[in-house]
């Protein structure tokens, strides 16, 4: 049984105008996906900007408003719980942000927000309470001299890493991470990644990894979802999407990933000028008469493209 | 360093400090490289290391006062440090063009984009109103505007974040430059959208002949636009090479962790990514003597590093800060 399954989701946030701010049209923000995560699975969400990935996750999470569908997780459908019902979803997965900075009180000290998700969910006593948080630093590579102090004193690298040990206080199952790894220079993102790599093993946990980055999610992923216009454009494994992208606007995705062999820059513009002359001839084919991605449909066992019948 | 005559632009022993709490400290110190004509150069590294610090100091550009910039920075033979504020002026924008990675901070909200363009057509040349809407028109249509009329007549907030770079590129290139210096111009950008600015540029430095100073931390977009490539390390340039070398022959413990910690060349989602240990310096904690990059990389003798380290050529053109690189290896 998958661990997280979602059903025609759909997340539409209305658009007001006129003097009586009435609705006059939806943004269709995530407009009817549909895909399973299984236990220790990292699924990468990746798409350009606007695309609906962060209201994917944050739907999943319940901070934003489900318009329709189902979100089901363990097998039990919790998009009919609210508020309080919640809790015991809410322990098992959770949330990892691009911005720790902005996540993260300023004016709590490291101990009090890395405790905070303990004192929610488990009565601990104040010796127990500074034992577990010690461990978590510890697994983040924090040492334990670090629970005294602010955030402003830590690195970004460092902030990223307060965030991801109080998403895994609770021995989450699922953790959504929005672009955990966008804001920091390369040494503190290959950090962060193998902290998140290591803390998967350890806790068998699962990822729903959103990001921009195609080298990162190649880095990270088994399984990718491709996003667009709020809806899956393509899906499958490694291999299917960097080997053998389907849908055009998945090839120019790929295509787009600059080549870190300086032999080949040449032919990487050539490829990219071919692709996009391709998208022009053939975005008529790829999309409705209304713009709208088509429903995914199998090409192979692992694979799914939105192609029309 | 390597200084071959012919050089458009030639830097020598640039130091840039910062005046913090009273002290200044240098952010550039002593940095010297030469750009050739109709070339890429790319300065890489984390941020921190001084890449903007040294573009700013080209043109003179820093904000605030509290900023010393000392050496020599030749362009075409004539010392702009030494130059009075209207000399500077006539290279601003006109010889040298500037790209920066926010649009916004270079671009005036309140003027339409075609104005802004025509602006800097009367400060440089004596065109007509007819023959300056026609170059900026030209130009719009040059930078990849799919709506060039529409664009002339729009503010840069009614711009997506793609087309407010092409259009501070339209302006940075309204002179036909003959250097232009791009600081972090795609970092901002979508995958997609990054790609199609970095083909503009490639495309149009080809056709312009122009030499491009891309200043970036991504190894990636190097390897697509450099010709040559200098690595900064904490106000430092600590390797030099033509792309090629750099990336197959990579010397200095810098580079190669760099270029060890990049997922997109680790493939495979096996291994973990390496990982360099600690941070790059404040200013006012940088260490100014020795191996810079010596403090991250505990586990390498103190012996293997220079007391003043000095630049060793491994190849021709191909420069490395330190002897600690031929007895660097990953811990
Ligand atoms: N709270 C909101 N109210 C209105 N529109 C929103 C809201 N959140 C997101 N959107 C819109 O939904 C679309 C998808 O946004 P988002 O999920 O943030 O995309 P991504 O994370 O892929 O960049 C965008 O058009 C965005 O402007
Ligand atoms: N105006 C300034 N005043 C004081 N310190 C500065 C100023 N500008 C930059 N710095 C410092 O100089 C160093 C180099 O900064 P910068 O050139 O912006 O790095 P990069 O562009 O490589 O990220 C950093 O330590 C930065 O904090
Ligand atoms: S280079 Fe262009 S802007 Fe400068 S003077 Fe000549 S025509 Fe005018
Ligand atoms: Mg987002
Ligand atoms: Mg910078």
């Amino acid at each position: 049984m998958a661990l997280l399954s979602v059903e025609d989701l759909k997340v539409y946030f209305p658009i007001k105008g006129g003097i009586f701010a009435r609705t006059l049209d939806y943004v269709r923000a995530v407009d009817s996906v549909s895909f399973d995560i299984e236990p220790g699975q990292t699924v990468g969400l990746i798409g350009e900007s606007g695309s609906g990935k962060s209201t994917t996750g944050r739907a999943i999470v319940g901070l934003s408003k489900i318009t329709a569908g189902k979100i089901s997780f363990d097998g039990e459908d919790i998009t009919k719980y609210v508020g309080k019902n919640r809790s015991s979803y809410r322990r098992g997965v959770q949330m990892i942000f691009q911005d720790a900075y902005s996540s993260l009180d300023p004016k709590r000290r490291v101990l009090d927000l890395v405790a905070e998700p303990l004192r929610n969910f488990e009565k601990l006593t104040k010796a127990e309470e500074r034992r577990r948080v010690d461990e978590l630093l510890e697994i983040v590579g924090l040492g334990p001299e670090n629970a005294i102090k602010y955030p402003h004193e830590f690195s970004g690298g460092q902030r990223q890493r307060i965030g991801i040990a109080r998403a895994v206080a609770l021995k989450p199952r699922l953790i959504i991470a929005d672009e955990p790894v966008s804001a920091l220079d390369l040494s503190v993102q290959a950090q962060v990644l193998n902290y998140l790599k290591h803390i998967q093993q350890e806790f068998k946990l699962a990822y729903l990894f959103i990001s921009h980055d195609l080298g990162v999610v190649k880095y990270m992923c088994d399984h990718l979802l491709i996003m667009h216009r709020g809806r899956f454009v393509e899906r499958g494994g490694r291999a299917d999407i960097y080997e053998n992208p389907t849908h055009i606007y998945t090839k120019q995705l790929i295509a787009a990933i600059p080549d870190p062999d300086p032999e080949k820059k040449d032919d990487s513009m050539a490829r990219r000028a071919r692709i996009n002359q391709e998208y022009e001839t053939l975005k008529t084919m790829h999309y409705d008469p209304n713009g709208r991605v088509y429903d995914l449909r199998a090409v192979s066992d692992t694979h799914s493209v939105a192609l029309p019948e | 360093m390597i200084s071959i005559s012919g050089a458009i632009l030639e830097i020598k022993n640039l130091v840039t400090s910062f005046k913090i709490r009273g002290e200044y400290y240098a952010a550039v110190d002593g940095v010297s490289l030469s750009i050739h004509p109709n070339e890429v150069f790319a300065i890489v590294g984390e941020s921190g290391c001084g890449k903007s610090a040294l573009a700013l100091s080209i043109l003179q550009l820093h904000k605030g006062s509290a900023t010393k910039v000392e050496g020599v920075i030749e362009y075409k033979g004539r010392n702009l440090l030494a130059m009075r504020d209207d000399e500077l002026n006539g290279v601003r924008g006109k010889e040298i063009g500037m790209i920066f990675q926010d649009p916004l901070t270079a671009l005036n909200p309140l003027m339409k984009i075609g104005a802004q363009i025509e602006e800097s057509l009367s400060v440089h040349t004596d065109m007509n109103a007819a023959q300056k809407s026609e170059r900026a028109h030209e130009l719009l249509t040059s930078v990849g505007m799919e709506r060039p009329n529409l664009v002339y007549s729009q503010y840069p907030h009614e711009l997506s974040g793609g087309m407010r770079q092409r259009a501070m590129i339209a302006i940075a290139l309204v002179c036909r430059p003959s250097l232009v210096i791009a600081d972090e111009p795609t970092t901002a950008l979508d995958v997609t959208i990054q790609a199609q600015i970095l083909d503009l540029l490639r495309q149009l430095q080809r056709e312009s002949q122009s030499s491009v100073i891309l200043i970036t931390h991504d190894l990636s977009v190097v390897a697509e636009m450099a010709h040559r490539v200098a690595v900064m390390y904490a106000g430092q340039i600590v390797e030099i090479a033509e792309v090629g070398e750099l990336f197959h022959n990579p010397k200095h413990p810098y580079t190669r962790s760099l270029l060890a910690s990049n997922p997109s060349l680790e493939s495979t989602g096996e291994g973990l990514l390496h990982v360099i240990k600690g941070m790059v310096p404040s200013l006012d904690r940088m260490p100014r003597q020795g191996c810079r990059f010596a403090p991250r990389m505990p586990w390498i003798s103190p012996e293997a590093h220079e007391s003043s380290p000095v630049y060793h050529t491994v190849a021709p053109g191909h420069e490395v800060l330190c002897g600690c690189y031929e007895h660097f290896r990953f811990e």
